[in-house]
């Protein structure tokens, strides 16, 4: 079966691959073009894992097809750090140990920063409430919410 | 997997043709949401996936003479963002906004939730109390269709083979006129709606000069429930009429019986949400 050629932006950088129809977005970042940071949690749009902004708008890559970024611009958990120069949404997050077993940190990562674009200073209920499809099963979520609120916090120079 | 092939027409003929053309075999992608799902579980395995985000119809939230018109590609996140809609007809748009999470929001659109044909559809109790009708594109030309008329079954439509809908529109209503939605879900977010009500009413000084009321997840398809709006039009709301509206919201209900709602507690309860949506839209049709 023929695939697909696909012409793309990919945290900036011009990219084109090769897909089957069928073939996920969230497929064709980890196993095409080997960016493995996008998680395949539920694979339904449920957990957030996937979480990836598609022209600027976050969604799970594992409910858009790969062809369909075509011509698109695509911004992965890989593009959120500037080379060794963490995020401050990465730092704090590390800082209030916002994680544990990690899975669902890149997914909530991409989410939080699509969050604080949109609006800088959040309340926690609005933190809880845009962060409500990003499952995580280790930390209880207190400890991401604090670190979401503080990594706005210092990015508001507050 | 399949040999399924991916098309993206930029016109609303060529979708058509396509879709004409598969005999039964293609489905329509909006924001794929459920679409995805169904495909990567394998409950479907269509021939052609028609995606038909790039047909500019299909894409706008416009204020024409009739009333607003949302193309049915449109997103809950760009309803979420569009003051003027929400102004307008803000319990259309808070149903549209409850679906989902913000990832979600992202991709989902007016029309694949109402073409999804779920019972438990957050827009559609909404859209129907609207009055609003769906303007539908194929072989034969063009046909419009009220809401409530479009699905027949759990994903059952009343679309023909190779019709699709192209947008919807919120009819312009009567000064005085207000709408709500309101669901019971057993969570606070990220759940499935086991009742919804929509509650669009016209007051004229302290009297309900006309309503509209509709249920979700209390049936086979969401109900328009004409004797419930009867029970408001010419009261004031009081707890007479209130009581009739709940008694016959109630008595609309004919729903499943599952692990997230009770048969009895989900008949009572679409009472107690038809009584608060009216409220609501009574709120907000004096402002």
């Amino acid at each position: 079966m023929a695939k697909y050629h696909v012409t793309t932006t990919i945290n900036g950088d011009a990219v084109e691959f090769l897909c089957e129809p069928e073939q996920t977005l969230l497929d064709v970042l980890r196993d095409e073009l080997y960016l493995t940071g996008s998680k395949e949690g539920c694979a339904t749009g449920d957990c957030g894992a996937c979480s990836i902004t598609l022209d600027g708008r976050l969604v799970c890559s594992c409910l858009v097809l790969g062809v369909e970024a075509e011509g698109r611009s695509v911004e992965t958990i890989e593009g959120m750090a500037d080379g060794d120069q963490l995020h401050p949404l990465q730092q704090k997050f590390l800082d209030h140990a916002a994680l544990q077993c990690g899975v669902c940190t890149p997914g909530v990562l991409v989410a939080a920063k699509s969050l604080l674009e949109k609006n800088p200073d959040p309340s926690e209920t609005e933190v809880r409430y845009w962060l409500a499809g990003n499952l995580c099963r280790c930390t209880g979520y207190d400890k991401i919410i604090r670190a979401v609120l503080d990594a706005a916090a210092e990015m508001r120079g507050a | 997997m399949g040999d399924m092939r991916y098309e993206a027409p930029d016109s609303l003929d060529q979708a058509v043709a396509l879709l004409a053309a598969a005999d039964g075999q293609a489905r329509v992608l909006a924001g794929g949401t459920d679409l995805l799902v169904q495909l990567r579980s394998g409950l479907i395995e269509p021939g052609l996936v028609v995606d038909i985000k790039k047909i500019d119809e299909m894409r706008g939230i416009n204020e024409e003479a009739e009333g607003w018109r949302l193309g049915a590609a449109v997103t809950g996140a760009e309803v979420g963002e569009h003051a003027a809609l929400k102004s307008a007809w803000p319990g259309v748009s808070e149903a549209i906004e409850l679906i989902g999470s913000t990832q979600v929001q992202g991709r989902a659109t007016v029309g694949g939730n109402l073409c999804n044909a779920s019972p438990a559809a957050d827009s559609v109790p909404a859209m129907i109390a609207a009055g609003a009708r769906a303007s539908i594109a194929g072989p034969k030309g063009r046909r419009e269709l009220a809401v409530e008329e479009l699905a027949t079954g759990p994903g059952q439509t009343a679309l023909e083979q190779g019709e699709i809908v192209v947008s919807l529109l919120l009819p312009k209503a009567p000064a005085g006129t207000g709408d709500a939605y309101l669901r019971m879900i057993p969570r606070t977010e990220m759940d499935i709606a086991i009742v919804g009500a929509g509650v669009c009413l016209t007051m004229d000084s302290d009297s309900c000069a006309a309503a509209r009321v509709a249920l979700g997840a209390v049936a086979e398809t969401a109900l328009l429930v004409p004797a419930a709006a009867e029970a408001l039009v010419g009261s004031n709301l009081d707890e007479a009429a209130m009581a009739a509206l709940a008694a016959a919201a109630s008595a609309a209900c004919r729903p499943i019986d599952d692990k997230r709602g009770s048969k009895e507690y989900r008949i009572k309860v679409a009472g107690v949400m038809a009584c608060r949506a009216a409220r609501t839209a009574r709120q907000r049709a004096q402002q």
